[in-house]
């Protein structure tokens, strides 16, 4: 050696994440693929699904003279004591960030198989690269291809007429952020986990697909959880997507929820102990036996 | 310390079969070392472990003075390893691939781009440079595997079947390669091959593998005359049955057949036994009309120490269909 380099712990950690952000922003027909179904949540769904204009637009019981106003006045009522908004497009509008962020760090495996199948892990393996860094590497692909797809989400979301918070502050958008950067830390840190060994993609497909609904759907992303039926909440009170939502409604929109601390604590946890996970196992797992 | 590689008791078991067998031994800085063996003799799962890819089951090997399995990280930095496999990012440019690579050894940007470029031009893929690794031909891709081997200029160099399922004429350009390199950065080379004459011809020592065991080690020429030495076949002309006395006089001498008036015999070193014979032949009259000097092949050697041959069509055959369907499963 002519030379010696000090390897600091995370050196080579830029480099590989640079490595799959490079193969996703030179090819820009996957990130408008992968932006087309919130966006047909967002625009066919949410457009649709208007709660407001279904209780206010012309409803009219026979026999019964209530003036429009006191109809208009209650169904605000039951709009606001479910979604804390009379505005269903906008609480659509939040969970639709978390759906991006969701379905792009449930990807996060795939990409180590592929590593493995090609042959490139086990060039990486040969390096001196710290082996947490193979996989947090693909945990940071993960949440910065989540931040972009949420932030066109939600430029999107906002031309479509998605109503922020009047008293916005720029804090309340960092906040908002870092509840999904945390809720994509712990998701990509799970599934590069159960990809560690893997080299089979069809099966980390069908994890994926397995999850993605369940998680969706037992979350408030759609619905407040207190619609739930009760064998669901338990459920959606353990599930990340449920504070992140509750979380960026309550910065973006404005409305109230849960202890927004008690919300960043639970995240933090999550989004902590399972990139920890991920790393302790790599060092075991990433390896060929 | 004049041992780059010390392998003991080295040992790889994968539930019940033993890949590799409680082997030893050494290879000295700035050889070229070969490990000849058919497929499944061992060879890949001691590279693997030598480069810390996988850990021995048992026993442990001192890569350039650190422990395989103490200290792996210590062993990552100074060696440079050309898997059997492709394993460069096809989605890459060879350009990009090299300064992965160099990243992940902590060499700072500016210096990896001179040596991202020194290499490209000693594997004359300059010229390709920016292209998508998917695009290059199989030659290519294994000239850039060598180029993403040296970047860290290693003091050890694995090469594991490194000519694996190219034509011949690739396969010199390859090696060709490898010698300018070693002589440039003065590197030991340990390489894995189950081409006969490429052992032959490039290693300066090399390990007979079989079934995990290694069954003999030497250089080309102790191997051979292992086996017997050489093959001297004169045809005199005269009193066949005297020249034969003569010839079984010779110290070292064995095997001696006569058929007309031609004597086969073997010895150690035919080129110093020929000239000692003449000159006996000649004082009794008799004369040589032609002489031939083989050497045994790598093949016979190897029938000899392992009791099978190493059929090159057969293995390239399987080798080349295995390398197939990589590239298959990785173009899909």
């Amino acid at each position: 050696m002519d030379m010696v380099v000090k390897l600091h712990p995370l050196h080579g950690l830029w480099a590989l994440t640079n490595r799959e952000l490079a193969k996703w922003y030179k090819v820009p027909v996957i990130l408008i693929i992968s932006l087309i179904q919130p966006i047909v949540w967002l625009a066919f769904f949410g457009k649709s699904m208007n709660f407001a204009t279904m209780f206010t637009s012309g409803l009219n019981i026979p026999g019964l003279n209530i003036p429009k106003q006191v109809i208009d006045e209650i169904a605000s009522e039951i709009l606001k004591a479910n979604f804390g908004t009379t505005d269903y497009f906008s609480f659509l509008a939040v969970g639709m960030l978390s759906f991006i962020t969701l379905f792009t760090s449930l990807q996060s495996g795939m990409s180590i198989v592929w590593d493995r199948r090609l042959g490139v892990l086990s060039k990486l393996l040969t390096t001196p690269v710290p082996r947490g860094n193979i996989v947090m590497a693909k945990v940071l692909n993960s949440v910065i291809r989540s931040l972009v797809q949420a932030t066109i989400v939600l430029v999107i979301a906002i031309l479509l007429g998605m109503k922020l918070n009047p008293g916005l502050t720029p804090l309340d958008i960092v906040g908002a952020y870092v509840a999904l950067t945390l809720m994509s830390m712990g998701f990509a840190s799970i599934f590069v986990t159960l990809a560690l060994r893997s080299t089979s993609w069809e099966s980390q497909m069908a994890i994926m697909n397995l999850l993605n609904m369940p998680l969706m759907f037992a979350s408030n992303s759609f619905y407040p959880v207190k619609s739930m039926p009760w064998w669901l909440k338990p459920v959606a009170y353990v599930n990340p997507l449920t504070y992140v939502n509750d979380i960026n409604r309550q910065l973006l929109l404005g409305v109230t929820g849960l202890n927004l601390l008690m919300d960043f604590a639970y995240l933090i946890t999550f989004a902590v102990i399972f990139s920890l996970i991920g790393i302790v196992l790599s060092w075991r797992y990433l390896s060929e036996t | 310390m004049e041992t780059a590689i010390k392998a003991i008791n080295l040992t790889k078991r994968y539930g019940n079969f033993t890949a590799v067998d409680h082997i030893n031994f050494e290879v000295y800085y700035g050889e070229v070392f070969a490990f000849l063996g058919p497929n499944g003799a061992g060879k890949t799962t001691t590279i693997k472990m030598l480069t810390t890819v996988t850990r021995p089951t048992d026993g442990t090997a001192i890569v350039g003075g650190y422990d395989i399995v103490k200290q792996p990280a210590k062993v990552r930095e100074i060696i440079g390893t050309v898997p059997q496999e492709y394993t460069s990012d096809e989605d890459l440019t060879g350009w990009e691939n090299l300064m992965l690579v160099a990243a992940l050894y902590g060499i700072p940007k500016r210096e990896a781009r001179e040596r991202a470029a020194e290499l490209l031009d000693m594997v004359e893929l300059s010229y390709a440079a920016d292209r998508r690794v998917e695009t290059y031909s199989g030659g290519m891709r294994r000239r850039l595997e060598i180029a993403m081997g040296l970047i860290n200029r290693p003091v050890i160099l694995f090469l594991d079947e490194p000519t694996l399922g190219l034509d011949a004429q690739t396969r010199a350009a390859i090696w060709d390669y490898v010698y300018r390199l070693r002589k440039q950065y003065g590197m030991t080379i340990f390489m894995t091959t189950h081409y006969l004459e490429e052992a032959d011809k490039y290693a300066e020592r090399i390990a007979i593998i079989d079934h995990g065991k290694i069954l003999a080690i030497g250089t080309p020429k102790e191997l051979k005359e292992k086996v017997g030495g050489d093959v001297v076949t004169i045809e005199v002309n005269g009193d066949v049955n005297t020249a034969r006395k003569v010839v079984e006089g010779i110290d070292g001498v064995t095997g001696v057949t006569v058929s007309n008036n031609v004597i086969t015999f073997k010895v150690r070193n035919g080129g110093t036994a020929a000239p000692v014979i003449l000159e006996a032949l000649n004082k009794l009259s008799i004369r040589a009309t032609s002489i031939t000097i083989k050497e045994p092949t790598m093949d016979e050697v190897f029938l000899e120490f392992t009791g099978k041959r190493l059929r090159d069509e057969e293995s390239s055959t399987e080798e080349f269909m295995r390398f197939r369907r990589t590239v298959a499963r990785a173009r899909r």
